[in-house]
């Protein structure tokens, strides 16, 4: 199978659907003519022009204000903002408008509309371009959040982001961007709410978000040698969260680790934590563990950067830890 | 007042007097009821401001799209929801226009282009210019028009809207209903500029200000407004100078920021009284078609009213329904 980086397979997706479909445009700071920061829409302004690629001021809760107009009124608006820091100046049209909008009008507006941006920590990118939130945007109702961790995943799961008539948060790891994966020539969807088991193991369920999958896997040979057979779980979209495989993991393991790079406090691996102890306390053999970066601004220089986010030995440790309980 | 009112016929001109009645009795209606206990949450009434949305609102279609305020009973009945459906919806009932989930600050009816009254300030700036977003995109000549308050134009959306708006010459009309209070605080303690229409050539786009309580230079100004975002000429911001009469929510103490004989003046010139003095002036309606318009309207309240009063709680089943559009 032919190999696509993460950005070129959401790249494709989003030219598929523009394609097919002329209601959809795209909003945000160039990604126009330029193709996008990060090359998200790159050679799709000279298909389709200024109106569905559309450069906008620096007005982020502005456009994204807009774009839920356009969205209660026929168009299918794609907002990407760069870098995912820059969203919280739209906070409260998301989450007071766009994720209320449906449920306030009994169904009789659809939100569908779809922000993007690029996530988490590396690259010195500093604290003001090295956000997370998916969590934040996981407490939401009337929010899907969509969290990639492969090209395939990021082409199907993008294109069900942009058919969707739901409001849908599609963050992208900047550490994935560029790494390859297979993604087949024939056009696929992926649904929501379904999570990959990314290796199949039989000692503990090790549940990772966006890049902490990749982190994760790059240990398990090593552990594998050690006698510790992983079971590594992808929810890829946090909301919704498919619990359902990770109790069957669970059931399975007896034992889960929670590794996310974001903050530990009120976060995703707390709610797979809650959700697990309610359903399935029998199956565990041991106390869940979370692994979560630090509960701090994210720092410049890349001694500190580093010892913010969860690294790979710092899992491998993790779980030879849990493995001891 | 302009030469307009030579230039529509009576009917014409009696719609836009029964309009204003019908928000006006309902408004009052919806105030008893909130005293009588029928009414749970807010009520902002939008007495004394009828002239704006009854004027705006004229000049549109089902399909163009309205985005309103938390004072926007006004918006929603001039843009064809029923009074009965919005009377049901402030008692909380399933036959409301946003079957109970809404109450005043969330009045829905997309089927006639009323795109919802909103409990944050500012918001309606930005959806009316992405629905003309839209418009243009979809190549409609639809319009989106933005109701908002003197309070909103010193919100960040009030800049980003127009701004965008103007760059990208889109339909969208922005009425600001300047009724000189952002709940109690006067709008010459919060705006650099009083004259909000002003602000308009900061964006080069028309401003435009009218004299809010007379209907017919509302209807005007809209008029030339909403035609030329239909035919390609971009946005305007119109600006109504106006007064709400009623404190700005029922229940509310309304002492301490405003003056008896302030009040008192901005009745003098209630806007359906000018109205109602001009059209006898010009020998267009007599005092008999008045009343004849006061006793229908007064039948359509006491309806809604009966209507509301006995309408079905919503299924608190249901309360889990539309969050999403799909179940998963």
């Amino acid at each position: 199978m032919r190999e696509l980086t993460f950005t070129e397979a959401a790249r494709e997706a989003l030219a598929e659907e523009m394609a097919n479909d002329p209601t959809i445009f795209v909003m945000g700071e160039g990604i126009g003519a330029r193709g996008g920061n990060f090359n998200t829409t790159l050679g799709l302004y000279e298909l389709y022009g200024p109106e569905r690629l559309r450069d906008t001021p620096i007005s982020e809760r502005g456009f994204v204000g807009m774009c839920a107009g356009a969205a209660m009124t026929g168009a299918r608006p794609i907002v990407d903002f760069m870098f995912v820091d820059f969203i919280l100046d739209a906070m409260g049209e998301i989450i007071n408008q766009i994720a209320k909008m449906q449920y306030m009008s009994s169904g009789r507006l659809k939100m569908p509309l779809v922000l993007r941006g690029c996530i988490g920590v590396g690259g010195s990118s500093a604290t003001h371009h090295s956000s997370n939130l998916y969590s934040v945007f996981a407490h939401v109702p009337g929010l899907r959040v969509v969290v990639p961790s492969t090209p395939y995943d990021a082409k199907g799961l993008f294109k069900t982001a942009i058919q969707s008539d739901d409001p849908v948060l599609f963050l992208e790891h900047k550490s994935l961007l560029n790494i390859k994966g297979p993604v087949p020539e024939e056009t696929y969807t992926l649904p929501f709410g379904q999570a990959r088991i990314s290796r199949q193991g039989t000692d503990i369920t090790v549940v990772a978000i966006a890049l902490m999958i990749n982190k994760t896997l790059s240990v398990c040979d090593q552990l594998a040698q050690e006698g510790i057979s992983v079971e590594v779980i992808d929810p890829r979209t946090v909301a919704p969260l498919d619990i359902d495989a990770i109790l069957e993991s669970v059931h399975k393991t007896g034992r889960l680790l929670i590794v996310d790079e974001t903050f530990a406090p009120c976060g995703i691996g707390a709610e797979v934590a809650a959700q697990v102890v309610d359903r399935a306390f029998d199956d565990l053999d041991a106390p869940i563990r979370r692994l979560n970066g630090a509960h701090t601004p994210i720092p410049y220089s890349p001694v500190l950067e580093a010892a913010v986010a969860p690294q790979a030995e710092a899992i491998a440790q993790a779980i030879r830890d849990l493995m001891a309980e | 007042m302009t030469d307009l009112i030579n230039e529509l016929d009576k009917e014409q001109l009696m719609g836009l007097y029964r309009q204003m009645v019908e928000i006006r009795r309902c408004e009052e209606q919806l105030a008893r009821s909130y005293q009588a206990g029928h009414i749970m949450g807010a009520c902002h009434t939008y007495v004394g401001e009828e002239a704006i949305a009854t004027g705006v609102c004229a000049h549109l279609r089902p399909d163009d799209a309205v985005f309103s305020t938390h004072r926007g009973h006004g918006h929603a009945l001039a843009k064809g929801v029923s009074i009965r459906q919005v009377m049901a919806e402030l008692f909380g009932r399933a036959t409301g226009c946003s079957q109970g989930r809404g109450g005043s600050m969330h009045l829905f009816s997309p089927e006639v282009g009323m795109m919802g009254t909103s409990g944050i300030v500012g918001p309606s700036i930005l959806q009316a210019t992405g629905a003309a977003y839209s418009f243009k995109l979809l190549k409609t000549d639809r319009v989106g028009v933005a109701f908002f308050g003197d309070g909103a134009s010193n919100n960040g959306a009030f800049h980003e809207g127009l701004n965008m708006a103007s760059i990208w010459n889109l339909p969208v009309l922005f009425v600001c209903e300047n009724n000189l209070y952002a709940t109690e605080v006067p709008l010459s303690a919060a705006g650099g500029n009083p004259n909000i229409a002003e602000r308009a050539s900061a964006y080069g786009m028309p401003g435009i200000a009218v004299d809010g309580n007379d209907v017919l230079a509302v209807y005007e100004a809209a008029g030339e407004a909403i035609a030329r975002a239909r035919s390609g000429g971009g946005p305007t911001l119109i600006e109504g100078k106006t007064y709400r009469t009623r404190p700005h929510a029922e229940g509310m103490r309304d002492g301490g920021y405003r003056t008896q004989e302030e009040i008192d003046a901005w009745k003098a010139r209630d806007p359906l009284k000018l109205f109602q003095e001009r059209l006898l002036a010009e020998e267009i309606a007599n005092i008999e078609e008045f009343e004849a318009v006061e006793s229908r309207v007064k039948r359509l309240v006491e309806e809604a009213f009966e209507f509301s009063k006995n309408s079905p709680w919503p299924d608190p089943e249901t309360v889990l329904d539309h969050i999403f559009s799909t179940p998963r």
